[in-house]
């Protein structure tokens, strides 16, 4: 039975975060076609795409004091939830999507690819993944998935005159269209199962079947290998070095933090309420996945001479990290979830935006010995490497930290000493890659022909702002903590 | 013989193994298009099997959204693939190898 179609106040006030991206999206095409491209300053729209922050995050702080007071707020007939854990991931969304359009200004102009349309395209992306952190309903999550992977796939290849931008969106989009393909097959089943897209009732269906059933199973492999793809665990990981060294810069940058934190609220939520009945049948295979993403992730990250695909196996060995406190699943390895994925925003952003500003002879420069002799020219630029890198690797007092150390704790209260054992050990294998970047531009002489920075107030804010955070982080983390606390309070009920 | 859900199953799932096997096995770019949207059919499949056998309407409309989420990574996959043709006049993915896969 259908019911009759209504929209009301709730409905809107739901939706009002994606709505506003939306709107500011279309606006700034059509600014940017009817005006800006006119009088030619195409740093406007940045500016525009800003002001659409600023209102979301606005409306996000709205759904974040009305969740403390009342509770989660459910709109257009269940579909959507807002809750603590949808607010926070929407929060992470905002800060990403802002300083990826800081970031991009820059870098773009000196590509010669400046338009509207990339910070539309930031914007419609980040209303997909707002959509994704909220869902309730097959059919909207995998609809805002797929306008969050649409978005990704055109920003990859936003350097059209770019062999290596072409040929990652390409792959991206092909395995990346692969992977939501499996993840729709799963959730057609899923559908099957319960007879209902919602997923409470999915939830109930499932835990209604007998225990081995073959529909349940089929569901579960293709849903978790089509959201492997996109958190890029081993062995769907092929696609993350290869794009992120492709695309864009600040592209990689946005992609890499947020897709990943987007594509992990889906599965948290996914797999705590759908298959929350299930759990004896995935936590073995995620346990498995995870530990097999952190050997590969951290042992190919040592052989690597490019800065960005060192860093996409070190973020391909994060989502390993991840993985491990869904396998805790208990409130210390969720709590460790959502600081790490904060952190993780701040500290691999900056690392990224670290690599935009560097250029050589005009090009961009993004090899390892690009930073060589640094310290003595750029000693500030030195110092956030430092703060980033140490922070990825994990050790105190950076932000890094933190959500290890809830994860690892979350493993040992759930008695997974042997994941926990190989986790630890990994973080000293992570150390090796993360210190030989801090050694190249610290240590080695610099050459004849050095690198320079190329940076304007928005690279520096980036920069500063993300390095800033992440030290803050480290320095006061009980703010954050109660925060990401208040968020898993949410997804264990 | 009546044709029932499982029939109907049994069908996409076929269908999605030659997706997958298509994609695993083919190098040319437009083959892989195709093959993700064999895919997207076995989904379609799934949907409104399950749809007409439950007496609902729910998944006939996410098979819907499958379709419109299909037609929009077309483009977007064709448009990116022209772009990519413009430069190295290619579309086989063997050729493709500026970035190690």
């Amino acid at each position: 039975m259908m019911d009759a179609i209504t929209f009301t106040a709730t409905d809107f006030h739901v939706l009002k975060p994606a709505i506003l991206l939306c709107l500011f999206g279309c606006g700034i095409l059509l600014t940017d076609a009817f005006l800006v491209r006119r009088i030619g300053k195409r740093w406007y729209n940045a500016v525009t795409a800003l002001v659409a922050e600023g209102a979301v995050i606005l409306a996000v702080l709205q759904h974040m004091s009305d969740v403390r007071s009342g509770g989660p707020i459910s709109g257009l007939g269940g579909s959507i939830l807002i809750d603590g854990f949808g607010v926070f991931f929407n929060v992470i969304f905002v800060l990403a999507a802002s300083l990826a359009v800081i970031l991009s200004a820059r870098y773009m102009e000196a590509e010669g690819e400046h338009r509207g349309e990339y910070y539309a395209l930031v914007l419609f992306a980040q209303a997909g993944m707002s959509i994704m952190a909220t869902g309730n309903d097959l059919v909207v999550l995998f609809v805002a998935l797929e306008t969050m992977a649409l978005s990704f796939y055109v920003m990859v290849g936003f350097l059209r005159s770019s062999k290596k931008s072409n040929e990652a969106a390409m792959k991206y989009l092909i395995l990346g269209a692969f992977s939501s393909g499996l993840l729709a097959y799963g959730l057609s089943v899923l559908y099957g199962i319960a007879g209902s897209t919602s997923l409470e009732k999915v939830g109930e269906a499932v835990a209604a079947r007998p225990e081995g059933d073959w529909a349940t199973i089929l569901a579960l492999i293709t849903t978790s290998v089509g959201l492997f793809f996109k958190i890029a665990a081993v062995p769907f990981h092929m696609w993350a070095p290869d794009v992120y060294e492709g695309a864009p810069t600040p592209t990689t940058a946005y992609v890499s933090v947020a897709s990943k934190a987007a594509s992990f609220a889906l599965m948290i939520r996914l797999f705590l309420s759908a298959y929350g009945s299930a759990a004896d049948a995935w936590i073995p295979l995620l346990g498995a996945i995870a530990l097999v993403t952190m050997t590969i992730g951290n042992l190919a990250a040592v052989t690597q001479s490019n800065l960005k695909r060192l860093l996409a196996y070190s973020s391909i060995a994060h989502a390993g990290y991840i993985l491990l406190g869904l396998v805790a699943a208990n409130e210390a390895g969720m709590r460790g979830i959502a600081i790490y994925i904060l952190a993780y925003v701040f500290m691999n952003f900056g690392a990224f935006a670290l690599i935009a500003a560097l250029r050589r002879d005009g090009e961009a420069a993004e090899e390892l010995d690009d930073l060589n002799g640094l310290f003595a020219r750029a000693p500030g630029y030195t110092i956030l490497v430092a703060i980033f890198m140490l922070s990825l690797a994990g050790i105190p007092p950076m932000a890094g930290f933190y959500g290890k150390y809830y994860i690892f704790l979350g493993l040992l209260q759930e008695g997974y000493y042997v994941l926990a054992v190989f986790a630890a050990l990994y973080v000293a294998v992570a150390a090796y890659y993360y210190f030989r970047v801090i050694r190249a531009c610290w240590l080695q002489k610099g050459s004849e022909t050095p690198a320079t920075l190329d940076m304007n107030l928005g690279t520096r804010v980036a920069l500063v702002g993300s390095g800033v955070l992440t030290v803050l982080i480290g320095v006061m983390p009980q703010r954050f903590l109660d925060l990401a606390g208040e968020s898993v309070l949410a997804t264990l009920r | 013989m009546e044709i029932t859900t499982s029939h109907y199953v049994v069908l996409s799932t076929l269908l999605l193994l030659i997706g997958v096997i298509g994609i695993l096995t083919r190098r040319n770019i437009l083959v892989l298009l195709m093959s993700i949207e064999l895919i997207l059919n076995a989904v379609n499949i799934n949907l409104v099997a399950f749809s007409a056998a439950q007496q609902q309407v729910h998944g006939q409309v996410f098979s819907i959204f499958v379709i419109t989420v299909a037609a929009a990574e077309a483009a977007v996959g064709l448009g990116i693939l022209i772009a990519l043709f413009r430069n190295k006049q290619t579309v086989h993915a063997d050729e493709i190898d500026l970035l190690r896969w």
